[in-house]
Formats: structure tokens, C-alpha cells, sequence
């Protein structure tokens, strides 16, 4: 679907005009992220994060893949074979050094998009389908990362499975099997490291098709917007291309900017020195956690440490670090405000910007030692995190005032009389 | 035989159940069978394999361990402690009301008849599954003397039942027997 105002692909080499009516491929592109996809004219650059998502997504399948030419899945020749790709292989350190860090920049772009979410309250009618997928994207996005994290079976590598599928021995009676299960084996090992590897290589590809459908729900209703008031009339868009391809152009300039001046100049700032000794059952390091994008989860994970009626600590952990990520796929239903844009909504504005403060100190004690002060502070942060969610966003939503909307787009971006010369001229 | 056949149609489509009916029920169940029977090897594959089924007992000779010493062993690709209690150590052990555990568990429970000096457990944290010091020369024994546990704090006293921390069970004893007295097979 579109608006009745987008433009219609028209092409003129007749080429095109044969490929047109064989398969229409071109149009269904120009459709979707050309000219013919009518988009609201205020975007701001918060809006450039989904285009950086995708593009981190190729960086990552492109290296990947090229990675996977070199690396060899076995617990006798992993390491090393990591290594033989960072010293031997021609180019392959730039290759895994874009990947390892292309994981965390890919999470960075997709932090932000998820909070711009959160802000502007893009998981709102009609567009609850293409936050269920994105929060779907992201489940997947951490499956993969973590056992990507896997492959090159160093200690953090190593004791990261270990404890990561510790987490489904919680389960009570069938936890233990299933973690034996998933493992193909009582520790981590061979079996373990090349199903690893094998789901490693399948899920982006899972991930690529979703976002597909991702972007297909969000052709549907068309993008939203920083003001949240919905397209009214032509006046109220640009087209895709050339105005936004440039403003996403920006975007992506300065993200490569950022992103390869850590691949350069701090390739290993985010990874943890451990991971540079091969792994050993025998041994676990001293300080073991996971890498940065999971702190905010793993403090929930640790924030548990007392029984919990008839649930132990445990398994209470475990279920609230799911829970986490699964209270995002309500939150269309649980913020019922008919206002979408945190912009006109002064209540809502300031519990956001607690969420925020409280999901960085969250991250900050996930990845601190399981020690005072930090366990307390985790705990209480995770109780507010909680508390956001099925407190405070349906109780504002029900009370809060919001502040007057502007009438469309258009006045919101020029003004009342503005509006009134450009709206006649329709 | 024509005139009959329709004549059986016309008696099934009375009683509501027809030929048609019957294929499609039929052809559907086979599909569904076969579809099963294929998920069956696919999950299955997934399950430990003969080899690393095959690594799972281990021997181990105890006749080097002194009082109040303990090794570390294999046993499926995981440590297991073995360790040699000290007379002090099994009396703090026994000392303990067991009521007030948080796994309720005597000394002699975790110990065989007569070798109540012998503490044979795996080195893995039923936590998270980290490897507790406490078995090595030298190692942090935490407050409660047995092994502890770095990754969360998880502290077992000298019997390697969990005394603090986030730790739900003791250190898992495995099935283990006494071949002699200074061998010991686990699994």
C-alpha cells in the first residue's frame, strides 16, 4: 500500500519496461525505499537508526561469511584458527575486527532505535506488528551474537556457554536434560562449538527475513513520526529518495566515522583480554561476564539472590531476564494514551528519561563484579524496571494530560499560517 | 459391481462418512506419521553422542592425597574434587544442624560407609556452573573452609554443602565406588 500520492514507477529504457512485466523487482524497490514511498517530511535523525540496523546487518553477513572461509568449528583448532585469521589470513584481522566490533555498533544502532521507539511511541496502533517483529529481531540478534561469541573458544567464550546454558538447567525437571540437550554433551564442547557455529551462520539469514517482514508491516501504516499526528495529505510527505536516502546518507557517514575509529584505533576496547586464552574446562577466570550489550539483562539475572515463595532464586532470575525483553511485545497494549509522541506528553517524558537513567545503571552493574554495593543497586533498579513497565506506563497513559497536538505535519513544521498558503495549493 | 459401488456410496453418505472422507483422514495421518518420524532423529541428533556417552566413567588413584589435601579430576570433560577431609574438618561437617540448610544434606549422606574422610564432588558451581577454588594448593577456601566460588560468591563449607550465596544445591556428588582402597571409579 501507499498513500494515493506516491509516485509511480515509470520506467522508460525499455529493458526496464521487458523486466517490469516479467518480474517487477525495480518497482517493488523504488516502492519501498525510493521515490514511490511517500515519507513524513519532520524526521528527525532518530529515524536514521532502522537504515543503520540494515546496514549493519550486511557488515555482518559480508564478513561473516568471508570469516567462515578461514575459521575451522572444532574445540582442537578454534583458537587457533582464530588466530591464524588475525596474523595469517590477508586482511583478516580488519575482517574480524569489523565483525566483533560490527556486533556491538550493531547493537548500539539497535539500543537506538529501540528507545526511539519508546520515545515517540512507534509500537502503537497500526504499527503493533512491526514492533512484535522487532522485538522478535532482537531476541534473535542475541542468540546470535552470544554464540557467536562462542566460536572463538577462549575462556570468556568458553565460560560464557557454560553459563548462558546454565540458565535453562533453572528449569525445573526438565531443565537439566535440556541444557544436556542443547549442548549434545555434559559441558560445553565439540558437539556444543559446531552446532554453535552452524546456527551461528543460519540465524542472520533467519534474522534478514524478518526484517523483511519488518519493513513490509511498516509499508502498511507508513513511517510515524516525531510529532506522532498521522499523514493527512501530500503536503505532509517527501519521498523517500532523494530526501531521505541523503538524510540516512549523513547518518551513516558519521556512524562509519565512529565504527571504524573503533575497529582502528580499539578494536579489543569492548572485548575482555580473558577471550585471548584458549579455553579451559578446568579453570574459570576470575571475573566472568558477558559482553556489554547483555549487562543490563545480566544484572536482572543477578538481582535475584533470596527464594521467592516456592521459586528459587535461580530460576526466579532466569525468569525475570526473559521477561525483560518479553513485557516489550505488550507494551502496545499496555500504554493505552492516544497520544504516541513522548513530545506532547509531559508525564510520560520523565518516567521515559528514568527508564533510560535506570536501564544504564542496570548495564553499569551487570557488568561489575557480584558484589555490595552493586547487588542492591541492581535489585532496586530492576524493580523499577519492572515497575516502569506494568505501573507506570498504563497508569500515566490512564491519567496524564498531554499537551495539544498540532493539527498535521505541516504545521508542525511551519507554523500555523504557513500551513494555511501550503494547503490550499493541494 | 458398478451399481453396487454406488449403492455403497449413497449408504455411506447417509451414516455422514464417505469414501472421501476416509482418503483424506487416511492420507493426512500417513503425512503426519511421516512427518514425526523425521522430526524424531532430527531432535534426537542433537542428544550427546555414543563417544561422549562413552567418556563417562573415569578411575582415579587416591593414594597420593594427603589430609587435608584435594585433587582436581575429569570426569565428562567437567572437574570433580576429590578431596581428603582432615579429622577438624569432618567434625565442623558433622557440627552443623542439617535442618538449617538450605540443602539439607548430612556429612555421611555425602559419603561412602566407613569413608567418611573421602569428599568426592564435582567442581561445578550449581549455580552457574563456574569451576569453586578451594581444591588447589593455596586457593580461597571462603568463610565456611570447603570451596568458593568466584563468579558469584557462592560459599560450601567442608562437607561442599552451599552455606551463602546464590548457589540452590550443594557441590552434586556423582555415583561413584571404592574398586579398592586407593582407586576410586566414578560414574
Amino acid at each position: 500500500m501507499s498513500f494515493p500520492w506516491a509516485k509511480e514507477y515509470t520506467p522508460s529504457h525499455p529493458a526496464m519496461v521487458w523486466l517490469d512485466e516479467k518480474l517487477p523487482l525495480p518497482r517493488f524497490v523504488y516502492n519501498a525505499i525510493g521515490a514511490g514511498y511517500p515519507v513524513p517530511r519532520n524526521l528527525n535523525y532518530f529515524w536514521n537508526f532502522g537504515v543503520l540496523a540494515g546496514f549493519c546487518l550486511v557488515i555482518q553477513l559480508v564478513t561473516g561469511i568471508v570469516l567462515a572461509m578461514h575459521y575451522a568449528a572444532n574445540t582442537g583448532v578454534a583458537f587457533d584458527s582464530t588466530e591464524h585469521i588475525m596474523r595469517d589470513v590477508n586482511w583478516g584481522w580488519l575482517l574480524r575486527y569489523m565483525h566483533a566490533n560490527g556486533a556491538s555498533a550493531f547493537f548500539v544502532v539497535v539500543y537506538a532505535h529501540i528507545f526511539r521507539g519508546f520515545y515517540f511511541g512507534s509500537y502503537k496502533a497500526p504499527r503493533e506488528m512491526i514492533w512484535l517483529l522487532g522485538v522478535l529481531i532482537f531476541l534473535l540478534m542475541m542468540a546470535t551474537a552470544f554464540m557467536g561469541y562462542v566460536l572463538p573458544w577462549g575462556q570468556m567464550s568458553f565460560w560464557g556457554a557454560k553459563v548462558i546454558t546454565g540458565l535453562f538447567g533453572a528449569i525445573p525437571v526438565v531443565g537439566e536434560p535440556l541444557q544436556i540437550w542443547l549442548l549434545g554433551g555434559f559441558a560445553p564442547d565439540q558437539a556444543a562449538l559446531n552446532r554453535f557455529f552452524s546456527l551461528h551462520f543460519l540465524l542472520p539469514f533467519v534474522i534478514l527475513g524478518v526484517v523483511i517482514l519488518h519493513i513490509w508491516a511498516l509499508h502498511i501504516p507508513g513511517s510515524s513520526n516525531p510529532t506522532g499526528v498521522e499523514v493527512k495529505t501530500e503536503s505532509d510527505t517527501v519521498p523517500f529518495h532523494p530526501y531521505y536516502t541523503a538524510k540516512d546518507g549523513v547518518g551513516l557517514a558519521v556512524f562509519l566515522f565512529l565504527y571504524f575509529a573503533m575497529v582502528f584505533f580499539a578494536p579489543n576496547a569492548l572485548g575482555h583480554p580473558d577471550n585471548y586464552i584458549p579455553a579451559n574446562p578446568m579453570s574459570t577466570p576470575a571475573h566472568i561476564v558477558p559482553e556489554w550489550y547483555f549487562w543490563p539483562f545480566y544484572a536482572i539475572l543477578r538481582a535475584f539472590t533470596a527464594d521467592f515463595f516456592i521459586i528459587p532464586a535461580k530460576l526466579m532470575g532466569v525468569l525475570a531476564m526473559f521477561s525483560a525483553i518479553l513485557v516489550w511485545f505488550l507494551l502496545p497494549w499496555l500504554d493505552k494514551s492516544p497520544v504516541r509522541s513522548g513530545t506532547y506528553r509531559p508525564t510520560f517524558k520523565k518516567f521515559y528519561w528514568l527508564l533510560v537513567i535506570d536501564v544504564l545503571v542496570l548495564g553499569y552493574c551487570g557488568g561489575a563484579p557480584a558484589a555490595e554495593p552493586y547487588v542492591m543497586i541492581s535489585q532496586i533498579a530492576a524493580m523499577y524496571y519492572f515497575l516502569h513497565f506494568f505501573v507506570v506506563i498504563p497508569v500515566v497513559s490512564a491519567i496524564e494530560k498531554p499537551l495539544p497536538l498540532p493539527f498535521s505535519i505541516t504545521e508542525a513544521v511551519l507554523g500555523k499560517d504557513e500551513a494555511a498558503t501550503v494547503a490550499p495549493a493541494e | 459391481m458398478t451399481q453396487t459401488a454406488v449403492a455403497d456410496t449413497s449408504d455411506d453418505a447417509a451414516q455422514g462418512v464417505r469414501r472421501r472422507d476416509f482418503i483424506h483422514v487416511a492420507a493426512v495421518s500417513a503425512a503426519g506419521v511421516g512427518a514425526a518420524s523425521t522430526l524424531y532423529p532430527l531432535v534426537s541428533q542433537m542428544a550427546p553422542s555414543a563417544d561422549v556417552l562413552a567418556e563417562s566413567s573415569t578411575e582415579i588413584d587416591i593414594s597420593k592425597i594427603q589430609p587435608g589435601q584435594a585433587i582436581k579430576a575429569v570426569f565428562r570433560k567437567q572437574p570433580v574434587f576429590v578431596r581428603n577431609l582432615t579429622p577438624t574438618e569432618i567434625a565442623e561437617a558433622k557440627k552443623v544442624d542439617v535442618g538449617s540448610l538450605r540443602d539439607p544434606q548430612s556429612l555421611d549422606d555425602r559419603t561412602k560407609p566407613g569413608k567418611a574422610n573421602w569428599l568426592i564432588t564435582m567442581g561445578v558451581c550449581t549455580h552457574l556452573g563456574c569451576v569453586p577454588l578451594g581444591a588447589g594448593e593455596g586457593e580461597v577456601k571462603g568463610e565456611f573452609g570447603g570451596y568458593f566460588c568466584p563468579c558469584h560468591g557462592s560459599s560450601y563449607d567442608t562437607a561442599a554443602r552451599i552455606r551463602k550465596g546464590p548457589a540452590p544445591k550443594n557441590l552434586e556428588v556423582p555415583p561413584y565406588e571404592f574398586t579398592s582402597d586407593t582407586v576410586v571409579k566414578i560414574g
